[in-house]
């Protein structure tokens, strides 16, 4: 999928994370913070990664805030806000395609 | 991926808990509380811009945690919507138990979103027929065709009064006795016992009113409600407390049933157990008081 404008899902509050994707020219420029860096930032950036692959991404710029959200979550918000930027998040989306 | 069993249509449902299906923080560990029944919601908790991202975090919440014996229903937004669809869709591929229809005023409309709830499982690979229905009854238009939407399908597990638009609609406010919304609930009760499927209460939502929860918990217990709608997990102890048979009735039930089993036997159809005439309706139940009191967790018996 191709991101095409600036789109944003997600919240601060506690065990959520705000997802944040523009259009990008090299490759995933991914920006992460998260209240759980040392224990966890590798983990969340591979979750956010794999999501970003499996949906085809392959040129974004990611902002990533995380207040220790579950694996299923980042994988929630990241694939929301991709959705959203190509203006397809409404309806007919393929789950358990590449939504999963 | 946590594959969730085959949903049955009766089953133990004392508390349904609504959560924000939008707000991880919550629905990551509902089931740790003990209700029965979570409602995931799709429709008042979730802001209308938000609608799509609900979904999304739905889907992963159904996929990947597991509720264990919680039953997981969705709460989908209404049929004047037009999210409505898009929520039957997600709430079958990530194999919810069940779906709450919001609004619910007729028939038609339980079969409208049978056919989208069908049409998803033949889409996803679900199995044909094992996502549940239950409808909210919001409107004096619902109330009065609670007996046609109660008999609408095959999937309808109950039906539930919801209080705060049925009240609005009747232009009266909350009152202790519950007399402004006395008529709904047992016209609704009827209904669903005439259809032979399960009645659930709606919220209180005074959540600092400790006594009016207690009073209108009782009431809804004397009604002959299976369970009731919350918003508060602290909410949860006092409604299985009182739908659990007491030990009194545990013992009178279980005297019914063993005496009827001997005077079976011997070709006696009525008689008296400690001066009381007993024949088979007080036997059948007996033998729900029975079983209920194993489904609470409450029976050590034999029987």
């Amino acid at each position: 999928m191709q991101i095409e404008t600036m789109a944003m899902a997600g919240t601060l509050e506690s065990s959520d994370v705000q997802v944040t994707v523009e259009p990008g020219t090299a490759g995933i420029e991914l920006r992460l913070e998260s209240s759980v860096m040392n224990q966890y930032g590798r983990a969340i950036q591979k979750t956010v990664l794999d999501t970003l692959k499996r949906l085809g991404v392959s040129s974004a710029r990611v902002q990533v805030v995380d207040q220790g959200a579950l694996d299923c979550t980042i994988r929630a918000r990241v694939e929301c806000a991709v959705f959203r930027s190509a203006g397809i998040s409404d309806k007919n989306i393929p789950w358990g395609g590449v939504v999963q | 991926m946590i594959p969730r069993p085959r949903p049955e249509r009766f089953r133990l449902r004392r508390t349904m808990m609504f959560m924000n299906a939008q707000r991880p923080g919550l629905i990551k560990d509902a089931y740790i509380y003990g209700v029965d029944s979570i409602m995931l919601d799709l429709e008042d908790a979730v802001a209308e811009n938000q609608k799509d991202a609900a979904r999304f975090s739905l889907y992963h919440a159904l996929k990947h945690i597991d509720y264990g014996d919680t039953e997981v229903i969705v709460r989908i937004n209404g049929l004047d919507t037009p999210h409505w669809q898009e929520d039957v869709r997600v709430c079958v591929a990530g194999g919810a138990d069940g779906v709450r229809i919001a609004k619910c005023e007729s028939a038609d409309d339980v079969r409208r979103i049978e056919e989208h709830v069908l049409a998803a499982e033949k889409e996803f690979g679900v199995e044909e027929g094992r996502t549940l229905l239950m409808a909210a009854l919001e409107s004096p238009k619902g109330i009065l065709n609670a007996r046609e939407i109660c008999q609408a399908s095959e999937r309808m597990l109950g039906v539930a009064i919801s209080g705060g638009d049925f009240r609005k609609s009747m232009h009266v406010r909350t009152e202790r006795s519950g007399i402004e919304i006395n008529t709904a609930r047992s016209l609704m009760l009827l209904a669903a016992r005439e259809a032979g499927i399960q009645c659930f209460d709606t919220v209180f939502t005074s959540l600092d009113d400790e006594e009016g929860f207690r009073a209108e918990v009782e009431l809804d217990h004397a009604m002959g409600f299976d369970g009731k709608s919350l918003i508060n997990p602290r909410q949860i102890a006092y409604v299985h407390k009182t739908f659990a048979p007491t030990e009194k009735e545990i013992a009178t039930a279980e005297l019914y049933v063993r005496s009827y089993e001997e005077q079976s036997k011997r070709g006696v159809g009525v008689y008296t157990v400690n001066g009381k005439m007993v024949d088979i309706p007080f036997i059948e139940d007996a033998q729900r008081v029975i079983a209920l009191a194993k489904a609470c967790g409450v029976y050590h018996g034999d029987l």
